[in-house]
This record gives structure tokens, sequence and C-alpha cells, in this order.
């Protein structure tokens, strides 16, 4: 799946950074603990104005929950380290008060979460709520203000009839027109840094590339920094021009979208990539595959978290693994990575 | 809306049951046949007559206007009861729901050990300190129908929690207080209203016992309660004295409750293309 609209994003990835300003976005050795397990340990990532980075991962890596972190919004029961500094926000949303992270989101950063069926609230009609948000910030007027910006922006996400889709309750749209309405909401404030947390899998196929469009076009019109979570490659090869790839709550590669996909270096990586493939297959003409399964919580290797399901790993790997490259955006950490030519260094 | 509303076979009848008690009430302000607390002696223990449809009690009172002005205490009691377990049972549950665990508990356990308390002492303890009253012995009712309602209210709004757009209106900047009141308690409402009929018709039942108890209303204002009470000694002698009250108050009961699973099953937007 792609489209010509987005290979135009081609040359070094981190030019695009808006120096002037700094990152939008700059997490730095964020960890999730609960009582028991560390569940997200050490991401570090920045995202400048205007660009749109991935994380990919299999269900239980750790990419929600670090969007949760990120937004202050873990559940009770877990914890949060390390450091999220925001543009425009003068407090460090790690350990932010509940007062400081309610002015933050919806006005700095906002989300689209994964299910559309249930991410509006179905006793209130879909403009008021589009409108909400713009009052809660006080970015418009009064009433009047934020019923017509709202209206506008719902034509903004190319609904038809949006006057009509306004006065509508959430069970009367589609699937597609919910989670339209839902990055209506997401964008109403101009946010600096849009998270979405699959937004399309829960969609069908021809209105995922709809939205995918509608998402990157948002954010590209306010040149805001999108962190795009998925577990699904195509997507976020579409949208993204570099891409984090996460594994057991830990970050184990990360550079532009082109050369994690055709060059990875992590052995995890790399059977991610070949297992999203149906072109090639193994030696009995099957599709491949990870062999194992994600372990659960606590029960990760010592060292590499993904030694137990990697056919490289050696003694060597039941050490933690440095992370190997320029600098948090670009690198991995793997103590025998794939080689460009595709075997193993020494 | 209005239409699903009248296709509800149990909304319509218990709209029109509740509509008969409220009508009921409302004429008794401007018009009852005979002022029902007028002792006439000599037309004691009469049978029903176009005179009097219902017949007269043992002190010669007009039964048909009783239970017109009975209707008032009823609706009375309802609504005191209702109203005082409403308006603290509501918020105790949202405030429950969402608030972190070293909250949550004590309210709960504290819910817990009301409603272990059974709510005709309570109104008797009440009775006891307060004197005997309509609005004593409801006000007991009311506190004792808080658990109830609390613990309805907070497992809705545990399932309301879990959505997402709970989550999402956090994410919008909306500060907690906000959230509970915009957000789960709509969600909530249809919860609120079919616990509030079923506490109605617990709360006329318990009017009715403790008046018939002696505990409630007190004589001469006319309940449908203290009217069985004072029909038992004559039973064999006039049962109708005890058919007429007691149909009354099974009506009422029948009524609120039907009403309130008809307005459960409309007022949810989500059930609307379901049926």
């Amino acid at each position: 799946m792609s489209r010509p609209s987005d290979s135009a994003g081609s040359g070094d990835p981190t030019d695009s950074v808006d120096t002037v300003g700094g990152p939008v976005l700059s997490v730095e050795r964020l960890g999730v603990t609960s009582s028991r397990y560390s569940l997200v340990e050490n991401v570090s990532l920045q995202i400048g104005a205007g660009e749109r980075v991935g994380l990919i991962g299999e269900s239980g890596s750790g990419k929600t929950l670090t969007a949760l972190a990120i937004l202050g919004l873990l559940p009770e029961t877990l914890r949060a380290s390390g450091s999220v500094r925001l543009r425009g926000a003068d407090v460090d949303l790690v350990g932010a008060s509940e007062h400081d992270l309610a002015d933050i989101r919806g006005r700095l950063v906002s989300m689209v979460f994964q299910e559309p069926m249930t991410a509006l609230n179905p006793t209130m009609r879909v403009g008021r709520q589009v409108a909400e948000v713009m009052l809660v910030h006080e970015t418009v007027a009064g009433r009047q203000e934020a019923d017509a910006a709202a209206v506008a922006l719902l034509a903004d996400v190319g609904l038809p009839e949006p006057a009509a889709v306004a006065r509508a309750y959430p069970h009367q749209l589609s699937g597609g027109q919910r989670q339209r309405v839902v990055l209506a909401i997401a964008l109403a404030n101009n946010p600096a840094l849009l998270i979405c947390d699959e937004p399309t899998t829960a969609l069908d196929v021809t209105v995922q590339a709809l939205v995918l469009d509608l998402v990157t076009r948002g954010v590209t019109a306010r040149d805001a920094a999108l962190l795009f979570i998925s577990h699904d490659l195509a997507v976020v090869a579409t949208v993204c021009r570099r891409v984090l790839v996460m594994y057991g709550g830990v970050v184990v590669e990360a550079g532009p979208v082109e050369q994690i996909l055709t060059a990875p270096r992590h052995r995890y990586t790399e059977g991610l990539v070949a297992a999203s493939t149906i072109e090639t297959t193994d030696a009995q003409g099957r599709l491949r595959t990870i062999r194992g399964s994600v372990p659960g919580h606590g029960r990760y290797p010592v060292g590499c978290v993904f030694a137990n399901r990697c056919d490289a790993a050696t003694s060597a790997c039941e050490v933690e693994p440095p992370w190997v490259g320029e600098s948090v955006d670009v690198g991995y950490a793997c103590h025998h990575p794939v080689s460009s030519g595709g075997g193993v260094d020494a | 809306m209005r239409a699903r509303l009248f296709a509800h076979p149990g909304f319509v009848v218990g709209a029109v049951i509740v509509g008969a008690v409220v009508l009921m009430a409302a004429v008794s302000y401007v018009w009852t046949p005979y002022d029902p607390t007028f002792v006439d002696a000599s037309s004691r223990l009469l049978s029903p007559s176009w005179s009097h449809p219902f017949g007269t009690d043992k002190f010669g009172r007009d039964v048909f206007s009783q239970i017109l002005m009975g209707s008032r205490t009823t609706l009375f009691v309802g609504f005191v009861a209702v109203g005082v377990a409403a308006a603290v049972g509501v918020p105790l549950g949202i405030v429950s729901a969402m608030a972190p665990r070293y909250v949550d508990e004590p309210l709960m356990r504290g819910s817990d050990l009301l409603l272990a308390f059974p709510a005709l002492l309570l109104a008797i303890m009440f009775s006891a300190v307060y004197g005997a009253s309509t609005l004593t012995a409801m006000v007991a009712i009311g506190i004792a129908s808080i658990p109830s309602f609390a613990r309805v209210i907070r497992s809705g709004a545990l399932q309301v929690m879990r959505q997402e757009y709970v989550l999402a209106a956090r994410v919008a900047g909306r500060g907690p207080v906000a959230v509970g009141v915009r957000h789960v308690l709509p969600n909530v409402a249809s919860l609120v209203i079919v616990q509030a009929s079923v506490s109605f018709a617990i709360a006329v039942l318990a009017e009715a016992a403790l008046s018939y108890l002696g505990l409630g209303t007190p004589p001469p204002t006319p309940s449908w309660g203290r009217m069985l009470q004072e029909s038992q000694e004559l039973l064999f002698v006039a049962p109708r004295l005890s058919v007429f009250p007691g149909a009354a108050i099974a009506l009422a009961v029948l009524g609120f409750n039907l009403l309130g699973d008809g307005l459960r099953d409309v007022l949810d937007p989500r059930l609307e293309d379901q049926r």
C-alpha cells in the first residue's frame, strides 16, 4: 500500500527537525514499571515539528504504554520514570501534576485511539464533542464560535454534510466516519504533537487508506509532530519517515523507514520484516514467522530481550546489548546484527 | 424517541398507572366526594354504593376520598426517599468508580455497612428519635436506599470508565469533575432512572409497612398503609376495606416498576438501531 503523495518524503530524515525551537517531543530514558515488573525500559526518542515517526511492535511490546506514559495517563498501578519534555510545556510530563497535565493535554498534545466505536461519548452529539475540546482550552471565544469551528473541522476531515454530522449521535455514524470525528477532535486545537494508537486497525482497508491520508494531511497542515503507533509495517511505511521498533518494552532498533524495511540490523526487526511479506517463504514453502511467542511480563530473558526467540543468539546475548548508532533516532541494540549483506557480523 | 416510548407496552401501562396516581393526588387538592377525615357514626361500614363508591370504614369515613387523599402521601414518600437516595448515592457511586482505591474502598465498605442494616429498623430508630412522621420515615428509607444506588451507579460507572471516550476526554484536557459530570453521568443516567423507579416502589411499600406498624404517617392524614392496618381488625367483617388500599399500593408499585423498565429500554441511545 503506497501512495505517490507519501513517497515524496526522501533524503535525510533528521534535516526536517526544526532546530530553531528544538524537538517538539523529547523523551529520555522513559520507563514504566508495575509493582513487580518493568514493562517499558529506557525509551528515548525525539520528534521535530512536521516529523512523522512510527512506533512498531507486537502486542504487549509496550507501544501503548509508552504513549500513555507520554500523556501522563498511566493506570494508577503503574509508575513512569525518565523524562518527557514537550515544546510549549514548562514542566516535565513525567511526574507533572494532574492540573498541569490537563492543561497540556488536548492543547499541546492529543491522541487518536484504536477503537472508534468506543472513543466517542454515545450520549453527546458529535459536534458538541468536537466543540468541547476547544471550549475546555478556551481556544475559541464562545459556544457559537466553537460550534462553527467544529463544523469546519468536520468538513476538514472530509465528512460530507458536516453540519448534519455535527448534530448526529455517534451511533448514527459508521466506523470510518467516527474515526474521522475522533481525528477532528484530536486536531481541533492545532496540537504540537499528535499521537495515533493503531488508528486504522479497526477499519477496513479502503477506509484505512483514507484515514491515513487525513492523518498525514492534518499533521502536515499544522506542522505538528506525529507519533504513529502500529503493528502494521505497511501502514507505518505509508505514513512515517522514521520508525522505532519496540520489543519487550525496549527500543531495539530505530532509523529511517526505508532503511529499517530494506536493511534491518536487529534480528527482531529482520524477523518482523520477513514475517510481513508474503513474497518470500522458508524452505518448506511456508510463510516466514518469528518462532515462539511474546513472553509474558517478567519472563523476558536477561540481557537481550529477544534472545530466546533469536536464531543468532549466543552466550554473549546474556549481557544487555549496547545501543549502536549515531543517536537515539538511528541505531540498534544487538550483539549479532544483520550485516548489510545479510550475514552475521563476527 | 417519543414514538418509541409509546410503542413500548410496559412504558405505556406504567405511565397510565403513574399518571392515574398523579391525577388522583392533583384532584384531591381541589375535590374529594367527602371530607376524608370526616367521622360520620351513622354511616359506618357501608358497602360500596353510588354515594360511597368504595364504601365507608368503621368511623363512617368515605374510603374513596381517603384513597384519593392517600395518593399524595404515596407520591410524597416516593420523591423524598428517592431524592435523598439519588442525591447522595449517585455522586457517591461515580466518585467511588473514578477515585483511587484508597478512596473507593472505604466508601464501598461503608455502604456495605449501611446495606447490612435493615431499612425498616433504621426507620423505626428515626421514628423513635425524631417522632413518627411521614418525612422522618422517608428520610430514613432514603438513607437506607443510598447503598443500592451507590453500588449500581458505581458498577455502571466502572464500565463507562473503561470506554475510550473517557480516556479521550482526559486526553482532551478535561478535569475529573467534568469527566464525571459530562461523560460518566449521562452514560449511567438510564441506570439512575431504573434504580429510581425501583426505589420509588420500595419506598411506597416501606411507607405502607411503617404506617401499618404505626410509625409512618400519623392519623388522621390518610395513607394507604395505615388504611390497610386499620382494616386488619375488620378483615372478616368488611374484607373490602383491605382490598382497596391493598390494590392501590400494588398497582402504584407495579406502575413505577413498569415505567422504569420502559424508560431504561427507550432512553439508551445504543439500543435504537436494534429495535
